[in-house]
């Protein structure tokens, strides 16, 4: 059974988003996600400054298994990213909602946030 | 699409945690928890792998040696009891129609061991070429199951299950003993570059000897290794899995299976002349072995580059190396492309250049 907390919202691409005030979201991959991609390897990060529009491809995480895209769950601008995944990708499996976490974003439209699942339907959707 | 098939541990797989995928037709576990710790596992203390999808078949008969050493390019008249040969069988235009281990039970008698992917395209090439010969083929993939313990604590952990001396064992040796009571053939050889055993046993006995040898490995830090693992292990121990660099369309020549192709053995063999041509051609291809010096895969497919920019050949495996930290792989590319220098992928729009390297990739402690 994978952890799906409810303090945070997830797209179906399986990225989560936390909100992390003043506008600002983390980002990362959810419990089930790196679950099923096994021991990751590499996590490509998006540089500070790019501008992402939601559902399009902003990374690559890789595992031994394959090399999945990441999409973004909202726009926005990235403000920083989790410079110790290049070191530790395995963070990524280990603490998915907290160490384990990619990016930060600046939020471009607030409302695009509640559009996401909750962790109910989140749940649902990968049962 | 038919129905997978199991191997007699497939519910201890389940009850393990094992993560079960579709291998060559078989509902096989690629891992447990972790392909990188069961890799590591492995080389630092011992692992369990379940190979019973592996092919076996008795060769027997007064011609049982000239058959066999007709089929395979190494030579089985070296073979005495109780050794065991590694050695491909290739097709008249040297094609590899499978890699195989051969081991002599006494004059007359002989066990194959084969890949579980070709049991049947090799069975039925087996008997073909078994044409004038006086020996019977027997398919004995069906009663026998195949468990590997893997990694320098191999050998203490399995001497406390049995009255065997193995100790004694050499590597590529094998004889018959009780292991945790069950009757075994106990063989010193294995495909992830470490020392180690295979017990080839009744397959009904199969749950209770993994469980056995599982409670035995506790204390020593074993752990149960899946496919994923072996894959990973293998590769960085240099040797060859059929399918990658070895194929229908590749030869031991081009694997740099040089030492496994005995031209000079008496009586000829299948695909000795072609071979002999190919050893001969400076425009051969080579598998050769890399590293990138980076942590992202380059996957098997990938095209090689040479430094002009031009496909030269392609990539056949690719995995990160647990013990090194980075990519490692092979790849198939012409001899001249090798001599002439730079080799490279392209990755996602970055260029890493294949740094080549006889394998293995990291010092082995397998004995000799």
């Amino acid at each position: 059974m994978s952890n799906v907390p409810a303090d945070r919202r997830y797209a179906k691409s399986h990225e989560w988003v936390k909100d992390a005030g003043d506008g600002v979201v983390e980002v990362g991959i959810s419990d089930y996600a790196q679950s099923s991609l096994g021991d990751i390897t590499y996590v490509e990060l998006p540089a500070v400054g790019d501008t992402l529009e939601a559902g399009a491809v902003f990374g690559v995480v890789e595992s031994v298994k394959a090399a999945s895209d990441l999409y973004a769950p909202v726009s926005g601008e990235v403000v920083e990213v989790n410079e110790a995944l290049d070191g530790a990708p395995e963070l990524v499996n280990q603490e998915p909602y907290a160490g384990g976490w990619i990016m930060k974003v600046k939020v471009a439209d607030a409302a695009a946030i509640d559009a996401l699942l909750d962790s109910e339907a989140y749940t649902a959707e990968t049962a | 699409m038919s129905e997978l098939q199991r191997t007699p541990l497939h519910a201890f797989h389940v009850a393990h945690g094992g993560r079960m995928v579709d291998f060559a037709g078989w509902d096989m576990p690629v891992q447990y928890q972790s392909i990188l710790e069961e890799h590591k596992a492995v080389r630092t203390t011992a692992g369990l792998f379940d190979v019973s999808h592996m092919g076996e078949a008795d060769v027997t008969g007064p011609g049982a040696e000239a058959f066999l050493n007709r089929l395979v390019t190494n030579d089985v008249s070296k073979l005495y009891p109780g050794r065991v040969l590694y050695s491909p069988m290739c097709r008249p235009d040297g094609g590899v129609v499978d890699d195989l281990l051969v081991y002599m039970h006494e004059p007359e008698r002989y066990f194959l061991v084969i890949n579980a992917s070709n049991i049947a395209k090799d069975l039925a090439w087996m008997r073909e070429q078994a044409a004038g010969f006086d020996v019977t083929i027997t398919d004995r993939s069906d009663d026998y199951a195949l468990l590997a313990v893997q990694g320098p604590k191999a050998e203490t952990i399995l001497q406390s299950l049995t009255g065997a001396k193995l100790g004694m064992l050499r590597y590529y040796h094998f004889g018959e003993g009780t292991v945790a009571g069950v009757h075994c053939y106990i063989s010193r050889t294995g495909y992830t570059g470490e020392d180690g055993f295979e017990l080839y046993h009744a397959t009904s006995d199969a749950p209770a000897l993994a469980e056995a040898i599982m409670q035995a490995g506790a204390a020593h830090g074993l752990q149960l290794a899946g496919l994923g693992a072996r894959d990973s292990l293998r590769l960085e121990a240099g040797y060859p899995l059929y399918g990658h660099e070895l194929n229908d369309d590749l030869s031991p020549i081009a694997a740099g299976l040089g030492w496994t192709v005995k031209f000079q053995k008496e009586g000829s063999f299948t695909g000795a002349e072609a071979l002999q041509a190919e050893k001969a051609d400076p425009a051969r291809r080579r598998v050769v072995f890399f590293r990138t010096g980076d942590r992202r895969i380059v996957r098997a497919g990938a095209e090689v580059l040479d430094a002009s920019g031009a496909v030269v050949g392609s990539v056949l495996s690719g995995t990160m190396s647990p013990m090194l930290g980075e990519a490692i792989g092979s790849a198939l590319v012409p001899a001249a492309a090798v001599e002439a220098g730079e080799l490279a992928v392209d990755l996602r729009g970055k260029k890493f250049v294949l740094q080549l390297v006889k394998p293995p990739f990291v010092e082995l402690k397998k004995s000799s």
